[in-house]
């Protein structure tokens, strides 16, 4: 498995490794999509480990009414194509008698169903067609060959462009923003956006399939996470534009995220820095009861969600701490050209994976602070490692101003559990 | 293809990571896609394991698929060895490696590693979680057992106490850790030495010396009772039948190692910690009487669960079921002693369907009947795998021996209603405090039962679809304990319906009272 240095045009050094990854597939972002889009049914068309996968992460809790589930291909499914199209649609049929209140179904991809090319997208118009207009049923693929962990909301979200409604060629400028936010983010960002005086503002997934936002070449869509790559594109094809920005953690990627939409947008600067100079001082103020407890500690970030960079970054920036390796599964340059402009220059950053090296790496640097994945946390935990658990940062509010000491105590708790403990 | 909101067991290749990570010096190289590490998390989190799980994983992706993925599988190999330097390894692919066809034994072969290589042939399509735990155990043990240095009756004569092996215990098993020191404990008062137990943290040199002990003690038929069989045709080494779950079944048990051993088996009877059984009978537990309950699990589980229900507590079975088509023989017997027919599926729907057309008042069952009873508004208790971090707790909580006994009795009995409440909810409907809602002790809202056709998330079965109420019949149901409710309904509608009652008044429901009973 081979690794090598790669030397790149933003002048830093990238090492780009190959082997065993200790990651999620895309599946897994169906158990925070389940929450956000409250009328849509994920079936994912795959194998017994693609449910058990599933129900190992969000069975813990105990659902009267569960809004995903699996169609388990079976070794009749293997043996023709013909067949499995037929027992889709009985699975299908059988699933919405039961769930009259289900108004968007989403046919989830996996790798049994992508390796046997199992045609989903077909799949979905024809069922689309039958049950329409009560339920549209849509396709994307959450395989773990083709997705990593938060690229299944990616896949999600640009499975949803193609049938946004079209904002037609007089429609007034909007902004969209993009990536499944906690509804209180969502919230505050609704509420500071209509104090810059930005009024036609949707967000993109919505709450609601009948909520869908409109797009055209009047969208501009401001990126609210940084793994869209497939529905930015999405959303290119439909003409939209991208405002291009660091992603809004902390105090400082929050007001250059806004500024980015306030410019763009032909908010006065003057009005920009008074709607916006309280939160950020109100966010530096919060950050600030963390920085004893983090200012100069090491940390080595393992990759999970393509959210480490922008973490790194805010991290290094307003916190004062000390870079050993942000490790990404995925780095996309354009996206996140701001972001590394921001980074401190000597960061050393590595794309993908070779689990046993990596952790060969992290325990020679010795960090102060690991933050991995909960396949890795509690060994860590028991070699003696502080550790952080990564999936964390995306099942918690942490984008904008409000959550800003939110999202740094994050990083200090664990290092404050370990002083607390006494046995 | 089959839908499935809950799967009872993970597919056969977590199966084998459960005999891999219960066992010190193997290591498991699976050929399998991106993303199926997530299966380390069932061993760090669920578990709460402090090692990572000593699994090697090919995670190949789509651009892998055009190139040489069988090489992957092989420096995989090779890496693993070097790295880990194990005793044995195990060799397998999951359900997407599978279809791409590797074949992971030829290839192992090919790389002539200076250790045991176990090549496992897991069929994902067809097979499930402990099936593949099964069928691993045997396969490793099968190429690891030598053939002991004496023959069974020089054995026995040379040595002052007879041995045992202890089969059955993985990683990740409910209740594993604590059935394994409960019933060690039993065995050595006994007089008897334990000799090996595997998988739990048996190493590859300690499965090579099963064949020496006298017997085999089974705790997991799903997991041990292939290799025990295998063990006794092998090496004449006899196995034990009882599962010690209930005190009745751990007092047969005791008997059954006993003779087994050749010696009386009073001394480990009498010192026991039994207090269920007083529980079970003193007069607090009398309102426990026939209160009706719908048992599911995997088959050990189910079928000791059902007969302490009815044996030991005082239960009424109205329905036992299980996953395990493996012994579904063994549960529909179980079954039909209990005057029910046996559930044997995988599918938790029906299940659902079973539990929502019964109206039992407890449900024991899995991490899935607790949704399940969730939905219904009926009280549940765990037995059984799978089941959640919830249970693995941190304090001694076995299911097996006497005091196996006494956990399953606060267990079961907490969900509950308490006698007192009970009876003054039969009393007083109109409380503002303590009315429809869960126990007072639980202090949490259940989703309330169904109570008319036209509302609440219980479809009435077809059957019963012609049924009417007069609203004053309606009402007088509503006076009906929340536990009891929707059996009286069920009840009250079949008395109707045998007798071509088109509207249910308040007569119907009082006849159908007397004639059913409680």
């Amino acid at each position: 498995m081979n690794t090598r240095l790669q030397s790149c045009s933003a002048g830093d050094n990238v090492l780009r490794e190959r082997g065993q990854r200790e990651v999620f597939c895309g599946l897994t972002g169906i158990v925070w999509l389940h929450r956000k889009i409250q009328d849509a049914f994920f079936l994912v068309v795959g194998s017994r480990t693609c449910a058990h996968l599933i129900q190992s992460a969000a069975g813990v809790m105990i659902f009267a009414e569960p809004r995903f589930a699996t169609a388990i291909m079976e070794e009749r499914d293997l043996a023709g194509l013909v067949d499995a199209n037929d027992e889709l649609d009985r699975i299908v049929a059988q699933l919405l008698a039961r769930r009259p209140d289900i108004k968007l179904l989403f046919l989830v991809g996996s790798c049994p169903s992508e390796v046997i090319k199992l045609d989903l997208s077909r799949a979905a118009l024809r069922l689309s067609r039958q049950f329409s207009p009560a339920v549209r049923v849509l396709n994307y693929s959450g395989s773990g060959i083709e997705t990593t962990f938060t690229q299944g909301e990616d896949a999600c979200l640009a499975s949803l462009v193609p049938v946004l409604p079209e904002a037609g060629p007089k429609a007034p400028s909007s902004l969209l923003i993009v990536g499944a936010l906690a509804d209180v983010v969502e919230d505050q960002f609704r509420r500071l956006f209509a104090a810059l005086g930005i009024s036609l503002v949707s967000f993109l997934p919505p709450r609601r399939s009948t909520e869908l936002p409109t797009v055209g070449p009047s969208t501009h869509y401001l990126l609210a996470q940084p793994f869209l790559h497939e529905t930015a594109h999405a959303l290119e094809q439909r003409g939209c534009k991208r405002i291009v920005a660091p992603f809004p953690l902390g105090s400082e990627g929050t007001t250059v995220w806004l500024r980015a939409a306030a410019i763009q947008f032909s908010v006065d600067g003057a009005h920009f820095n008074a709607v916006t100079t309280p939160l950020r001082e109100r966010a530096d103020r919060a950050i600030g009861r963390y920085r004893p407890q983090l200012t100069g500690k090491r940390i080595f970030l393992f990759p999970d969600s393509q959210i480490e960079i922008p973490l790194a970054r805010f991290l290094a920036r307003e916190l004062g701490v000390d870079l050993v390796e942000i490790g990404t599964p995925y780095l996309h340059r354009e996206h996140l050209a701001a972001e590394l402009a921001l980074l401190p220059p000597e960061a050393r950053l590595s794309e993908g994976q070779d689990v046993e090296r990596q952790l060969d790496r992290c325990r020679q640097a010795a960090p102060d602070l690991v933050v991995c994945g909960l396949g890795l946390a509690n060994p860590l935990e028991a070699e003696g490692f502080a550790t952080k658990w990564s999936i964390e940062l995306i099942f918690t509010p942490i984008q904008g101003y409000e959550q800003a000491g939110d999202l740094a105590e994050l990083f200090a708790r664990p290092l404050v559990r370990r002083a607390r403990l006494v046995a | 293809m089959q839908l499935t909101v809950w799967t009872y067991e993970g597919p056969p290749h977590v199966g084998a990571m459960r005999i891999a990570t219960a066992m010190r010096g193997v290591h498991y190289v699976l050929h399998a896609p991106q993303g199926d590490t997530y299966a380390d998390l069932l061993f760090t989190m669920i578990e709460r394991r402090d090692r990572r799980p000593p699994v090697t994983y090919t995670t190949f992706q789509a651009r892998d698929l055009g190139g040489d993925t069988a090489g992957l599988l092989q420096t995989a190999m090779r890496e693993a060895y070097a790295r880990f330097a194990p005793e044995a390894m195990l060799v397998g692919a999951s359900c997407t490696a599978e279809l791409i066809q590797d074949d992971p034994a030829g290839l192992a072969q090919a790389l002539d590693l200076p250790i045991p290589v176990v090549p496992l042939e897991l069929p994902s399509y067809q097979r499930k979680e402990n099936w593949g735990a099964s069928e691993t155990l045997y396969r490793i043990v099968r190429a690891l057992a030598h053939p002991p240095r004496e023959s069974p009756p020089n054995r026995r004569t040379k040595r002052a106490r007879s041995v045992c092996n202890l089969l059955g215990p993985t990683a990740l098993g409910f209740r594993h850790r604590d059935d394994l020191a409960e019933v060690t404990r039993l065995i050595v008062e006994l007089g008897i030495d334990i000799g090996i137990v595997a998988p739990w943290d048996a190493t590859p040199a300690d499965l090579s010396r099963l064949p020496e002990a006298d017997f085999n003690v089974v705790l997991y038929p799903e997991i041990a009772l292939t290799t025990a069989q295998w063990l006794q045709r092998q090496f004449n080494q006899p196995y034990t039948r009882t599962v010690p779950i209930g005190a009745v079944a751990t007092r047969q048990f005791v008997d059954e190692v006993a003779q087994l051993a050749g010696i009386d088996p009073a001394r480990a009877l009498a010192g026991a910690e039994q207090r269920s059984s007083w529980y079970a009978r003193s007069v607090d537990s009398t309102y426990l009487t026939d209160k009706r309950v719908f048992v599911f699990g995997d088959a050990t589980h189910a079928i000791a669960a059902a007969r302490i229900a009815a044996n030991e507590l005082g239960f009424k079975v109205v329905g036992l079921g299980s996953y395990s088509r493996e012994f579904a023989r063994d549960v529909r017997e179980a079954a039909a002693s209990y005057g029910v027919e046996a559930l044997i599926t995988e599918d938790y729907l029906e299940v659902e369907a079973r539990v929502s057309e019964l109206q039992p008042e407890l449900v024991l069952g899995t991490q899935m009947e607790r949704h399940i009873a969730k939905r219904l508004g009926i009280p549940c208790a765990v037995i059984s795998a799978p089941s959640h971090v919830q249970d693995f707790p941190a304090r001694y909580s076995p299911q097996m021996g006497f005091e196996g006994a006494n956990v399953i009795f606060d267990t079961w009995v907490h969900p509950l209603m308490m006698g007192l409440e009970e009876h003054l909810l039969g009393m007083f409907r109109e409380d503002a405090e303590f009315n429809d809602t869960a126990p007072s002790h639980l202090g949490s809202q259940p989703t309330p039962i169904a109570d008319s056709p036209t509302h609440g998330p219980i479809a009435l079965p077809p059957a019963f679809a012609g049924s009417t109420w007069t609203a004053e019949a309606e009402q007088e149901l509503h006076k009906i304990p929340f536990f009891v409710r929707g059996k009286a309904r069920r009840n009250t509608e079949r008395f109707a319906q045998e007798r071509n009652v088109g509207l249910i008044t308040l007569e119907t429901l009082y006849d159908a009272k007397a004639h059913f009973g409680r």
